[in-house]
């Protein structure tokens, strides 16, 4: 089953690819779609049916090099699983969403055959990212790695005649390949002190490795921190995080469906996949979690900031992506895996949805992408636009507060915040993270406003022919809804709510070994509510801490997670404060206040406000000038040391000194040789007379004794 | 002298009976009504030999008082040797008929001088050498001017003659010093006598002379001038058999010498045999840029070639001596694929061997022309191609012995030999068009080009056809 769920896409994608002479346009489409579906289908069975524990399917041998010895296999693990279904749901949908939403392109010609290829690229990318989070080893995980980043390359770039989406492909492949320098040295320093790449091997090294010394650039460092910190970096090129970031916002130009699929609900997901997957590595590396921790909530305070005033229904939301991106790796860099995990399962189902969302306002609207230019759409596209307002009501955060009853984003972004509370004593990353709510609510809610209330703006002809989405695009939108509004709720406790159900969840300890009567019967019950168990928390945190303390070391290396005993964040989240517990909820409501006060009431604010801080308005504008900053420490400097050696090095040093001597050192002594070449006897005789005169001269100074 | 010695060069000796009895029985049946029989004979009494020496183990006992040696290095010169020559004699056949060569003499004289080369590789002293030598140079002074009518091939046989005559005298008179310094003539007395690793003046100018004597032999330079005229002159099938079997006999008996004999002072010589290396190389790669004449042309690509296996002696190392057996060996079978090309390059009958008449070869006979990419490609030293590999093997004999410079200077002598090969290939594929060559050409020729060019083609993808543990077997007989 799961090698047929991982190879289902590969398929698609060859045939789709390679045979596109063969078979119709039509076909490849919905063939790709429909082993996609199987897929999700088989993804869904092994989620629901998955005991929790690590199992690992050997497929083939793959490299063995001296003590080198890597397997093609699967790991099947809880982590595995949520990724598996993340990636099949979401990028089935986005198949058949695409059927609609590609089929008719002003970018190619008439009669071009340009909607296989399409889906070739999408399948791959499934398959690339199935290969990643299947992976049992380090390196098999970098192939899924480099094979996800080289499908975005292709979709960002699909538009092969757009100058920028060339630009943008190059670019995000040229950051990403910073971040997977940085892991790749991780993946060589774990070989080092390993000398295993496979999980199993390298996930019970984590106590070794914090006592070790490694010495790299010009110091010796810590080698659980080194390791921890150069695999963040890859994770950091892959997510989108502060200074890697770049990338994201202009990868964009690609067709809006690639970005739901891509660079919303599941590539950009995976450094954080990384981070929770390398955890038993992680776990013991303090410095490299704190750096996690501040750049995470970092990214996310900037990208919320970046959305605020962002013009393009994409790039806010790719902003978003971003910022959302943040509060995982908040929750992964404080330990809390589950919650990490939990954040990207829920994020995955609204984000594609507002994507999509934006693809359908933009398919409606002949591909303006400009808010400026909408306004009052609510009428002309029904459909997409509850199907945005369920996406924005999920990922503002949406609930009824200090209960358990909310849309997806209420759940797993409270969650995060209420960990980085007790994770940091509400330091930094807490404050970060409850100001990027903030902000979150303002731009998702301008979002909706500037496009469907309020009068239509821009063109006039546009606006009249403005239309709803065929279904094709709205049935995925439909799916990603209930995702969005329930996945949150039934998810809550085996991710986060109850200590005990999240070890049991992940594999960490089984699930009928309980050392308690009432967890024993409880079990695991995915579709039990999740308020439940509530009242009994208390008590269940209670055990859960006496699960976790007998044979602590043991678990290392068992169960999909590994979370330190003397790591508590999971515990003290349940029982910060209840007014932590509502400050996201009230930073929420500020955010929908000012966008209603901006965008609903009085029109001109937005005008004032800018012009009387024009300084901030265009540092936000300009997102922060990272490209402007970059632009003159990295590409100016790099232009001219490339023009210098193209011109000076290459042009005149190298090809001077080639035709110099090819022109004219050799072709003298060509001349020179002919000469000497007389043909008469006389010549070569004395040739060879003189040949052993110096010969002897020559031999009898230097080497007679 | 007892029945064993006998049976040490029980090869040699039948080869010899061979040649004078064919010589007695052809004058008095049908003389040159038998002359391709001739050929066919001589082909397979050199084939049979090679089969001789390769079933039996050398018996690595030096017979005749050591002043012959039957050990690997000489069983592998020999085989090599053998086989080159039978597959050139077969190769000139029809070139022998069509101009008035098909002489039952020429296969004779062929047999002979291949004597001469089995005696030279297997000299254990400085006078069995100078007999091999000069058996073998007598037989090729008479077939370079073997056309008689023939201004030019008679001008060559001269050349040669004398030239030869010149270096004959500056061995013997280097064989005199040797022998008046070290009071014998034998290597293992030699070798005795050197063994405190100190040269005595005498000895070291002795050992220069014999240096220079056999530089002329293996056409290194300054030593190489009768070469092009020589080849130029020469008709075509003994050109191609100049180019092949006499290089493998002087290269041996240079390695047999400076290692056998000299053996105990390495330093002295490799210095002198790293300059003409050096020399060769580069020679070899600037001359041949200017040539008009392929035959000039292979003539001066043989004199780098032998430049480079020099630089495999020249590292004074047995892996340097086996990387000059396979360097030789590779360039053997490049240049009877590339003499199997020439020997049918004729127009309206009449042999050419302007560069220029190669012109759009493609066009009218594009297996041919492909062929000849494949070995211009490899005399250039591209990978995959075997002359590749018979470069790497030298280079790094060179480096391994810090060299490092006498090696670079080989790659950089290479880069510039690269252009007149490849200048091979420009004409075939995109010269001017010009007046076609014959497309009538000899099957026999087409399959020796297609099978050479096989050989070097894939000979990488087959370890050299095992041609490696073999040279290392001989390189180890050699220099222990």
């Amino acid at each position: 089953m799961e090698t047929i769920l991982l190879f289902a896409p590969l398929v698609g994608a060859l045939i789709a690819g390679f045979g596109h002479g063969v078979i119709a346009d039509k076909a490849a489409q919905v063939l790709t779609t429909a082993l996609l579906f199987l897929s999700a289908l088989l993804s869904w069975v092994l989620f629901l049916s998955f005991d929790g524990q690590t199992e690992s399917i050997h497929i083939l041998r793959w490299i063995e090099s001296g003590t080198l010895s890597t397997d093609w296999a699967i790991r099947m693990d809880r982590l595995t699983t949520i990724m598996l279904i993340v990636i099949t749901t979401v990028s089935a949908l986005v198949h058949l969403y695409s059927m609609g939403y590609m089929a008719h392109d002003d970018h190619f010609r008439d009669g071009e055959s340009y909607r296989p290829r399409f889906f070739a690229y999408l399948s791959f990318f499934t398959f690339a990212m199935l290969m990643l989070v299947t992976s049992d080893n380090l390196l098999q995980l970098f192939f899924g790695w480099e094979g996800v980043g080289v499908a975005s390359y292709l979709l960002i770039g699909f538009y092969i005649r757009k100058q920028s989406a060339g630009a943008a492909a190059i670019k995000a492949f040229v950051v990403n390949r910073v971040g997977d320098f940085g892991f790749l040295l991780g993946i060589f320093g774990l070989y080092l002190v390993a000398d295993s790449i496979k999980f199993e091997d390298i996930f019970l090294i984590g106590p070794q490795l914090a006592t070790m010394e490694l010495h790299f650039l010009w110091r010796d460092w810590n080698a659980a921190n080194l390791i921890a910190f150069l695999l963040f970096v890859g994770a950091m090129g892959k997510s989108a995080q502060l200074i890697l970031h770049t990338w994201l916002p202009d990868a964009m130009e690609g067709p809006t469906p690639v970005s739901a699929l891509i660079h919303a609900a599941t590539m950009v997901t995976a450094g954080v996949f990384l981070v929770c997957r390398m955890s038993p590595i992680m776990e013991f590396a303090p410095d490299t979690m704190n750096f996690i921790v501040f750049l995470g909530a970092s990214t996310a305070f900037f990208a919320a900031t970046v959305g605020l005033v962002q013009n393009d229904i994409k790039r806010v939301i790719a902003y978003s992506t971003c910022s959302q991106l943040g509060y995982m790796f908040v929750a992964a860099g404080l330990g809390v895996y589950s919650v990490a995990m939990f954040h990207l399962l829920t994020h995955a189902f609204f984000k594609a949805m507002l994507f999509l969302g934006a693809g359908s306002v933009i398919h409606g609207m002949h591909h303006e992408q400009d808010m400026r230019n909408y306004g009052g759409l609510r009428k002309k596209l029904p459909y997409t636009f509850w199907a945005m307002m369920i996406g924005t009501l999920a990922i503002t955060g949406v609930g009824i507060p200090l209960t358990h009853y909310g849309f997806a984003g209420f759940l797993s972004k409270d969650a995060v915040i209420e960990s980085a509370y007790a994770g940091t004593m509400g330091g930094y990353a807490f404050w970060m993270l409850v100001v990027a709510a903030m902000f979150t609510s303002f731009y998702s809610w301008r979002l909706m406003f500037l496009t469907f209330f309020g009068a239509a703006r821009g063109d006039k002809h546009t606006h009249e022919h403005a239309h709803e989405s065929p279904k094709v695009m709205l049935v995925p939108l439909a799916v990603l809804a209930v995702g969005a509004i329930f996945s949150g709720m039934v998810f809550y406790k085996p991710f986060f709510g109850d200590h005990h159900k999240v070890e049991v969840f992940f594999g960490i300890v089984e699930a009928k070994a309980g050392h308690d009567e009432g967890h024993a019967q409880g079990g695991f019950n995915l579709i039990a509510p999740a308020h439940a168990a509530t009242a009994s928390a208390g008590t269940d945190d209670a055990a859960g801490h006496g699960a976790g303390d007998d044979g602590a070391e043991d678990k290392l290396g068992r169960g999909a997670i590994y979370m330190a005993p003397s790591n508590t964040v999971l515990d003290d989240a349940h029982h910060v404060h209840w007014l932590v517990k509502l400050s996201p909820f009230i930073a929420m409501v500020l955010g929908f206040a000012g966008a209603w006060a901006f965008y609903m009431t009085k029109l001109d604010l937005p005008r004032r406000v800018a012009e009387s801080n024009p300084v901030l308005y265009r540092f936000l504008l300009n997102k922060w000038y990272f490209d402007e900053i970059y632009d003159v420490i990295f590409l100016r400097p790099a232009q001219l040391l490339g023009r210098t050696l193209w011109k000076v090095g290459d042009g005149k040093i190298i090809d001077g000194g080639i035709n110099g001597l090819a022109m004219g050192i050799i072709p003298f002594f060509t001349k020179w040789a002919g000469r000497m070449q007389s043909g008469y006897i006389f010549t070569y005789a004395f040739g060879m007379v003189i040949g052993i005169a110096a010969l002897v001269t020559w031999v009898t100074i230097a080497g007679g004794k | 002298m007892i029945a064993s010695d006998f049976t040490t060069v029980l090869p040699e000796v039948l080869l010899s009976l061979y040649a004078m009895l064919a010589l007695v029985v052809f004058v008095y049946t049908g003389k040159d009504r038998h002359a391709v029989l001739s050929i066919w004979l001589t082909s397979g009494a050199f084939l049979f030999l090679a089969l001789i020496l390769a079933m039996g183990t050398p018996t690595g006992t030096a017979s005749f008082g050591g002043m012959f040696i039957d050990d690997s290095f000489a069983r592998f010169c020999k085989i090599v040797i053998l086989l080159s020559a039978a597959l050139v004699l077969v190769m000139g056949q029809d070139y022998a008929a069509k101009h008035d060569m098909l002489k039952f003499e020429y296969p004779l004289l062929v047999a002979l001088s291949v004597v001469g080369m089995m005696v030279m590789v297997s000299a254990g002293s400085l006078l069995t050498l100078y007999m091999g030598l000069e058996l073998q140079s007598l037989a090729l002074y008479v077939i370079a001017a073997f056309r008689r009518d023939s201004a030019k091939s008679t001008e060559a046989g001269l050349k040669y003659f004398v030239l030869g005559a010149l270096s004959s005298g500056l061995l013997l008179y280097g064989t005199s010093l040797v022998y008046g310094f070290a009071g014998t003539v034998e290597f293992s007395g030699i070798m005795a006598a050197t063994s405190g690793g100190d040269l005595s003046i005498g000895l070291l100018l002795g050992l220069v002379f014999v240096i220079a004597g056999m530089g002329f032999k293996v056409s290194a330079a300054p030593f190489h001038m009768w070469a092009p005229d020589v080849y130029e002159g020469a008709p075509t099938p003994v050109t191609a058999f100049f180019a092949t079997a006499p290089k493998m006999a002087a290269m041996g008996l240079f390695a047999r010498v400076v290692h056998d004999a000299f053996g105990g002072v390495t330093a002295d010589w490799q210095q002198v045999v790293a300059v003409l290396s050096v020399f060769s190389m580069f020679l070899g790669a600037v001359a041949a840029i200017g040539q008009k004449d392929i035959k000039r042309l292979m003539a001066y690509s043989s004199i780098a070639h032998m430049g480079f296996a020099l630089m495999g002696l020249a590292a004074g190392t047995v892996f340097g001596v086996q990387a000059m057996l396979i360097y030789m060996a590779i360039y053997i079978s490049m240049n009877i694929g590339m003499f199997a090309l020439i020997l049918s390059m004729e127009r309206d009958g009449r042999p050419v061997s302007d560069i220029a008449s190669l012109c759009m070869l493609s066009k009218y006979q594009p297996l041919r022309a492909l062929c000849v990419v494949f070995i211009m490609f490899s005399m250039a030293g591209v990978p995959p191609m075997v002359g590749f590999f018979g470069k790497f093997y030298v280079l790094r004999a060179a480096y391994e012995a810090n060299m490092a410079w006498l090696a670079i200077a080989g790659v950089v002598a290479s880069v510039i030999g690269a252009y007149y090969y490849i200048r091979i290939v420009y004409f075939m594929y995109f010269g001017a068009e010009s007046e076609p060559l014959d497309t009538q050409t000899p099957r026999r020729l087409t399959v020796i080009l297609v099978a050479s060019t096989a050989v070097i083609t894939v000979g990488a993808a087959f370890s050299l056809f095992g041609i490696e543990p073999l040279a290392q077997l001989a390189a180890e007989s050699l220099a222990n």
